[in-house]
């Protein structure tokens, strides 16, 4: 059985100055476990996609990071609207963020495809009106 | 060309360069944060026009070798010292972001 490293993080709703701060302190901790440089970006960028999705959506939520010897798993889940159409939400281009958000960069509709393209694994359980759990793996 | 380089160019200027001896490698143009996500490269030059702090965090993740910050468009000093804890280099320019991709690609071409 291999030892399973774990590191959490609480995001913070609607806030945009702290927003990646959870994914830049996990490209930190990767990096002092030797992971390789394509891991800790494609881990890094995926939970940042994530961490943004939960500040716009969903007030904010929690990461949970897991290191294994075969995979890195992030588990991220909220208490937010939920997804209606995962489908939908899972094309690149579509979003529901505001024109506020849009201005500030974000609202691309690429959130949920990056996260997919980035990890091996991706499932999002999502119940409206109760929230999100998104689950990745990046293999090792 | 490194971002020490970039920096001495015409029409260029450091913003905040902590980490100025990184090789530019590449260029990606784009605002939308997510698209830059997904698209631009470690060690790339990212021109843009987008100066919030979630640009450094995009800069950070994605491991671009500096943003070139387009159209004469600078930092607000909070953002500045972040980026100085983050090692991210920023540099502006009075260039279009075209002109800047134009320039970049003749000196990534003589190299």
């Amino acid at each position: 059985m291999s030892e399973i490293l774990t590191f959490h993080f609480d995001v913070d709703g609607d806030d945009f100055t702290s927003a990646g701060q959870a994914s830049v302190q996990i490209k930190k901790n990767l990096r002092q476990l030797g992971i390789s440089p394509d891991t800790i970006r494609r881990v890094s960028i995926a939970m940042y996609e994530g961490e943004i999705n939960m500040v716009i959506h969903a007030d904010g939520g929690d990461a949970d990071v897991s290191v294994t010897e075969e995979y890195i798993e992030i588990v991220l889940s909220d208490h937010g609207p939920g997804i209606k159409d995962i489908n939908q939400a899972m094309q690149e281009g579509f979003s529901t963020a505001s024109d506020s958000i849009r201005s500030m960069g974000f609202g691309a509709g690429m959130g949920l495809p990056n996260m997919k393209r980035y990890t091996d694994y991706m499932n999002i359980d999502s119940v409206v009106g109760e929230g999100t759990t998104i689950t990745m793996r990046v293999n090792l | 060309m490194t971002v020490y380089d970039l920096c001495k160019a015409e029409n260029f200027a450091p913003v905040v360069c902590p980490a100025a001896e990184r090789e530019i490698t590449g260029v990606y143009i784009g605002d939308l944060l997510s698209w830059v996500m997904g698209k631009a490269q470690s060690g790339d030059g990212w021109i843009t026009i987008m100066s919030n702090i979630n640009t450094l965090a995009v800069a950070s993740l994605t491991d671009v070798a500096c943003i070139i910050l387009a159209e004469g468009v600078t930092l607000e000093q909070e953002i500045i010292d972040a980026a100085i804890q983050k090692e991210i280099n920023v540099v502006t320019t009075t260039l279009s972001a075209y002109e800047t991709a134009l320039f970049m690609s003749k000196e990534l071409k003589d190299e």
